[in-house]
C-alpha cells in the first residue's frame, strides 16, 4: 500500500474570495457612511411616524438638551460667516482670524457673545463639559441673543439661497424649481426628557420672529395603522 | 503563516547556463492586507450612522396682535399635558362645568379616542385612498381633498396646553398620535389660569 504523502509546506488557504468580500464591504460602508459630527450636546430625541429627512443644506437648528440648555447651529460656511460678522458688529465683540476659522468649522455651540472668544479657544472635549455645566445661548426675554442669531442666520441663509436659486435656474431651464427648497428650515432638536417649558422659550423666540413653521427632530417609528392593514 | 514562494519556482535549478524564467506560483501573503481590510471594515461599521433622524413639521399659531377675539372653534378637543399624564375635555371650557377626563399615551388611550372623534376625516381618507387605488384621482388631488376634509367643520380640531412639568417627550408623543389620526388643525396654546387650577385639583386628588 502506498503511503500517503503529507505535503511538506504549510497548508495554505486561498484568501482571495475573503479579501474580495472584505474590500467590497469596506467600499460599501465607505460610500454610505455619513459621519457623526462632533456635537457639544448629546440629545435623545423622541420618536414619531414622520418620515421627512433632515435637510443637509439650509437649516437653522436650535438644540435643547436634557437640562434645558440651548445650543445654536446654522448650515453653510458663507451663511455662518455672514451671520457671525453681523453678530460681532451688534454685540461689539472682536475675534482673531483663527477664532473665526474655528467658528466656521464647528457645529452647534452654546455660549453667550461675551463668552464666544474664550469658547472658541477651547477643545471640543472642553466644550462638551461646559454644555453640561450650563453654558448656553441666552434666550431670556431680557437678553435674547438666540433671537439675533436666528434673525441674522435667516437673512444670510435667504440671501445665499437666492444666489443659488438663480444659479440653478440658469442651469436648468426645463424643470421648474421649488423656491421653498431654497429657504432655510427651522429645526428644533429637543431632548425627550427636557421640560416643555424650556423648549417653549425657544419656540416663543421663533414666534416673535414670525417663524411659525418649525420642525422637530425625531427618530422614526412605525405607523401602527400601516402595520395593521397593509395596503 | 508566511507562504511566500514556498516550494515555488525553480531557484537554483539552472542547467547549462540556460536562464529560465521563474516558474510556479507567485503567491503573495495576503494576511496583512486582510488585516487592514477588516480593520477598515470595523471602523466604518462602527462610525457610520444608519438610522438617520427624521423631522416632524408643526405649525404654530401666530402671536395675536393686540385684542383679537379668538375665533369660535367647532368640534374641538383640548388636551392638558402634565408630567407623564394626559387629560382632556371636549368643546369649550366652562368654569365649574367642565370635567377633566384622564387618558393615557398608549394605543388604547388617546389613539382610540382620536380615532373615534375624528371619524369623518378617517372615513374620507379611506374613500380617497380607495379612489386613488382605482386611479380615479391623482396624487395631488388626493392630498388637496384630504387637507380640505381636515379643515371642515366636522373634522376634529385639537388644542394642546402644557403645564410647567410636562416633558418634550409627552408633547411630541401627543403630536405623533394626532398625526397618526390625520388631525389637520393642531394648535399648541397657553394654558388658562382656570384650567391650571382645575388640573392641579385633579392631580391633587
Amino acid at each position: 500500500m502506498p503511503k500517503i504523502k503529507m505535503p511538506r509546506s504549510a497548508p495554505s488557504i486561498d484568501m482571495t474570495p475573503m479579501v474580495d468580500l472584505a474590500f467590497l464591504l469596506v467600499t460599501f460602508f465607505m460610500l454610505t457612511a455619513n459621519f457623526r459630527t462632533d456635537e457639544p450636546v448629546t440629545v435623545d430625541t423622541p420618536s414619531s411616524i414622520s418620515d421627512i429627512e433632515v435637510p443637509v443644506k439650509r437649516f437653522i437648528q436650535v438644540t435643547v438638551n436634557r437640562d434645558g440648555f440651548v445650543f445654536f447651529n446654522a448650515s453653510g460656511e458663507s451663511t455662518r460667516q455672514q451671520m457671525l460678522e453681523e453678530m460681532l458688529k451688534t454685540y461689539k465683540v472682536t475675534l482673531t482670524a483663527e477664532q473665526k476659522k474655528e467658528f466656521l468649522k464647528m457645529g452647534s455651540f452654546g455660549c453667550s457673545m461675551a463668552q464666544l472668544p474664550q469658547y472658541l479657544d477651547m477643545s471640543p472635549e472642553e466644550r462638551k463639559e461646559l454644555g453640561k455645566k450650563g453654558w448656553e445661548v441666552p434666550s431670556d426675554t431680557t437678553r435674547n441673543e438666540l433671537r439675533d442669531w436666528i434673525r441674522f442666520a435667516n437673512t444670510a441663509s435667504l440671501a445665499q439661497g437666492q444666489i443659488e436659486f438663480k444659479d440653478d435656474a440658469a442651469k436648468k431651464t426645463s424643470e421648474d424649481l421649488d423656491v421653498n427648497e431654497y429657504k432655510p428650515k427651522f429645526i428644533l432638536k429637543v431632548d425627550g426628557k427636557s421640560s416643555y417649558a424650556s423648549a417653549k422659550r425657544v419656540i416663543e423666540t421663533f414666534r416673535d420672529l414670525k417663524r411659525l413653521n418649525l420642525y422637530f427632530v425625531t427618530s422614526l417609528e412605525e405607523n401602527p395603522y400601516n402595520r395593521n392593514n397593509p395596503d | 503563516m508566511a507562504e511566500i514562494a514556498e516550494g515555488g519556482g525553480g531557484g537554483g535549478h539552472q542547467k547549462g547556463g540556460k536562464k529560465r524564467p521563474k516558474k510556479g506560483s507567485t503567491r503573495i501573503d495576503m494576511t496583512p492586507m486582510v488585516d487592514l481590510a477588516f480593520l477598515l471594515l470595523t471602523f466604518f461599521v462602527m462610525t457610520s450612522t444608519f438610522s438617520k433622524p427624521k423631522i416632524m413639521s408643526l405649525a404654530y399659531p401666530a402671536k395675536p396682535k393686540g385684542d383679537e377675539v379668538s375665533q369660535k372653534v367647532y368640534n374641538a378637543i383640548t388636551f392638558l399635558l402634565t408630567e407623564d399624564r394626559i387629560f382632556y375635555y371636549k368643546g369649550e371650557f366652562k368654569p365649574g362645568e367642565t370635567e377633566l377626563i384622564e387618558s393615557s399615551f398608549g394605543a388604547d388611550g388617546v389613539r382610540k379616542l382620536l380615532a373615534d372623534e375624528n371619524k369623518y376625516v378617517l372615513e374620507t381618507k379611506i374613500k380617497l385612498t380607495d379612489r386613488l387605488a382605482r386611479k380615479e384621482i391623482v396624487d395631488s388631488i388626493y392630498e388637496k381633498e384630504l387637507i380640505k376634509a381636515q379643515g371642515e367643520k366636522q373634522a376634529l380640531k385639537v388644542l394642546i396646553k402644557t403645564d410647567l412639568k410636562a416633558s418634550c417627550k409627552n408633547f411630541i408623543d401627543l403630536i405623533d398620535e394626532l398625526r397618526i389620526n390625520d388631525i389637520g388643525v393642531i394648535a399648541p396654546v397657553d394654558m388658562m389660569k382656570s384650567e391650571q387650577e382645575l388640573l392641579d385639583q385633579k392631580i391633587g386628588k
